[in-house]
């Protein structure tokens, strides 16, 4: 369950985008620079009761900014986010590394990582004994309300409008640049909230090797799981216990964890050959899209 | 100084330019193969392994080219003949081959836990151009894949600009089935630049283990096949374009590590995430989508 948590919010974070016609493979770098806001405002000042909510908030707000620089390239100048995300990602890789190596490391200096976030940032554990914390429920909440987003309101249809024919989205008057904006920002919100939960919630605090790739395998996810909110959340228990399974692997019998990256793009792999019919109507887009930019861009 | 600077960032250069010239000639095709990252990873990979197995550089460059090849076949299998979505397939090759490489190398190279030193592929000297002062031995006391890359990029302008072929390639690219109605072989030739393009990115990858860095990490390429792919839109899919990207991304990582040298009182990070935020404000300042092929990137079903 801990392990499915960031999974669950990162394939959320992925199946919004993808649904709207947006490849944000950025949720990795959305997920650390929330968990960097997330700790900056965990750790600054004294302790205050409430001081969790003031942490999540930072993290969806960080994540989304870092996801809006993306949409301003690709409106703006036509750029790919496939490129502007995955730069970015190695941006914020840096960013993290910078911080707790320097202006955020821990007072005594040893390692390099954070201090621990004050009293009253930590997220609420309610059973004594058990690290189960409030952003298990949380995530599984917020895929649900993608998913009902998506599916049943007016912002939802247009985001998926915009998605299977950004020409026709437009041409219904649909307003497509905002509409696109608004699925870059809340994509990145949903993977700054996974950073966030994952340094209030487990780790307590932020070090370099925070995520062992979430955003990476959070595309593995929403695709394997259909982009629907029941099938993400069925891909993210099963990745879950894949990983889980092999850091276990890897302490009892040396089978090396990079192996279930191996398997994560096999799983892809299959799916992107065998499920073409269903992946052609949700990508269609794409399709559209290209033809736009030949037309002299929007 | 200079001619260090230089000649580093020719060698920075080369695994990019020699992506991005692939890359763009399967662009040109219609065809968008974000896997070229893993495509390099995996010539990486292989020309390490080779090289460390036989000893000899050149048996890695091989090597490499002929996995550049088989990724790029499989890629082609999945899109061009199969039409999913290339997108998908090539993020499904970058995670594959950041897997794969990183379970072959525990298994076969790293087991030692020292890092490992590969053969060098040796520098070719040119006799009388070597002498020219500052860019001689910076432009011509080279490692043979920097001058592939050099004589690739004049060949691959002509072949695109100024020949029947180059311009048969090109109407793939802007209208498939246009191309298709007059007899083009569309999936035939598709399929026969992502080889070229897959052998390219795994000599790539090759020039980074056997010239730029002599060993290998799992996942070394850190990004490049990406940088590459971004060269190609700053270069608006000319080779010439494509040339002068790599050279300015291989020179701002060779001032890198000159500045990481001098000890400067500058975090390294910032040396390392420049690479990247300079190819980010080098998209914002080249508007991408003005050049693109037309049918870029978009699914060819034969109806």
């Amino acid at each position: 369950m801990l392990k499915a948590t960031p999974l669950l919010l990162t394939g959320a974070a992925v199946m919004l985008a993808f649904k709207s016609g947006v490849f944000n493979i950025g949720a990795e770098g959305q997920f650390l620079v929330g968990a960097l806001a997330a700790t900056i405002a965990g750790t600054a000042g004294g302790p205050g009761t409430g001081r969790w909510l003031l942490v999540l908030a930072a993290g969806a707000l960080a994540g989304a900014g870092w996801a809006a620089i993306a949409a301003g390239f690709r409106i703006g100048r036509q750029v790919n986010e496939v490129i502007t995300t995955i730069l970015l990602n190695f941006i914020a890789l840096y960013l993290v590394s910078y911080a707790v190596d320097g202006p955020l490391q821990e007072a005594s200096a040893q390692y390099p990582q954070s201090d621990l976030l004050v009293p009253g940032a930590m997220l609420w554990r309610p059973f004594a004994g058990s690290r189960l914390h409030l952003g298990v429920a949380l995530a599984f909440v917020a895929t649900l309300v993608v998913g009902a987003l998506l599916s049943r309101t007016a912002l939802g249809l247009r985001l998926r409008a915009a998605g299977a024919s950004a020409p026709a989205a437009r041409l219904a008057g649909f307003p497509v640049a905002r509409d696109l904006t608004v699925a870059f920002a809340l994509s990145g919100a949903l993977a700054g909230l996974a950073g966030a939960i994952e340094v209030a919630g487990v780790t307590g605090r932020l070090y370099e090797r925070i995520s062992p790739g979430y955003g990476y395998t959070a595309i593995a996810i929403a695709l394997l799981g259909g982009l629907r909110s029941g099938g993400v959340i069925a891909a993210a228990l099963f990745f879950a216990a894949l990983s889980a399974g092999a850091s276990a692997m890897e302490r009892s019998a040396g089978v090396s964890s990079v192996l279930v990256l191996a398997v994560q793009g096999a799983t892809l792999l299959t799916i992107a050959v065998l499920d073409v019919g269903a992946l052609r109507r949700f990508f269609a887009g794409w399709r559209g899209r290209a033809g736009k930019a030949a037309g002299g861009g929007a | 100084m200079l001619e260090d600077l230089l000649a580093a960032g020719l060698v920075l250069g080369t695994p990019i330019l020699l992506a991005a010239l692939g890359e763009l000639l399967v662009e040109r095709t219609g065809v968008m193969n974000i896997g070229v990252e893993g495509v390099m990873l995996g010539g990486a990979f292989a020309a390490a392994l080779g090289a460390y197995a036989t000893g000899s550089a050149l048996a890695g460059v091989a090597a490499a080219a002929v996995t550049g090849v088989a990724l790029a076949l499989a890629f082609a299998l999945a899109t061009v003949r199969l039409s999913a979505d290339q997108i998908i397939v090539g993020a499904a090759i970058n995670l594959l081959a950041l897997g794969a490489t990183g379970v072959l190398y525990r298994a076969l190279l790293g087991a030692t836990g020292t890092a490992l030193v590969l053969p060098t592929l040796p520098a070719i000297e040119i006799p009388g151009l070597r002498q020219i002062p500052i860019v001689g031995a910076a432009l011509f006391s080279q490692h043979a894949l920097v001058y592939l890359g050099f004589c690739l990029t004049p060949i691959l302008a002509f072949v695109l600009g100024h020949t029947g072929l180059g311009l048969r390639l090109r109407s793939l690219g802007d209208h498939p089935r246009a191309a298709a109605s007059l007899g083009l072989p569309v999936r035939r030739y598709r399929t026969a630049t992502l080889a070229i393009g897959g052998a390219l990115a795994g000599l790539g990858g090759a020039s980074l283990t056997l010239a730029a860095t002599n060993t290998f990490v799992e996942g070394i390429t850190a990004g490049r096949g990406f940088i590459a792919l971004a060269v190609v839109v700053f270069g608006r899919w000319s080779p010439w374009g494509a040339l002068a990207g790599s050279l300015l991304f291989g020179l701002a990582s060779a001032l890198q590590f000159q500045f990481q040298a001098a000890a400067l009182a500058v975090p390294y990070q910032v040396f390392l995430m420049l690479p990247y935020v300079l190819t980010l404000g080098v998209l914002l300042l080249s508007s991408g989508g003005a050049r693109a092929p037309r049918a870029l990137g978009a699914r060819y079903d034969r109806e």
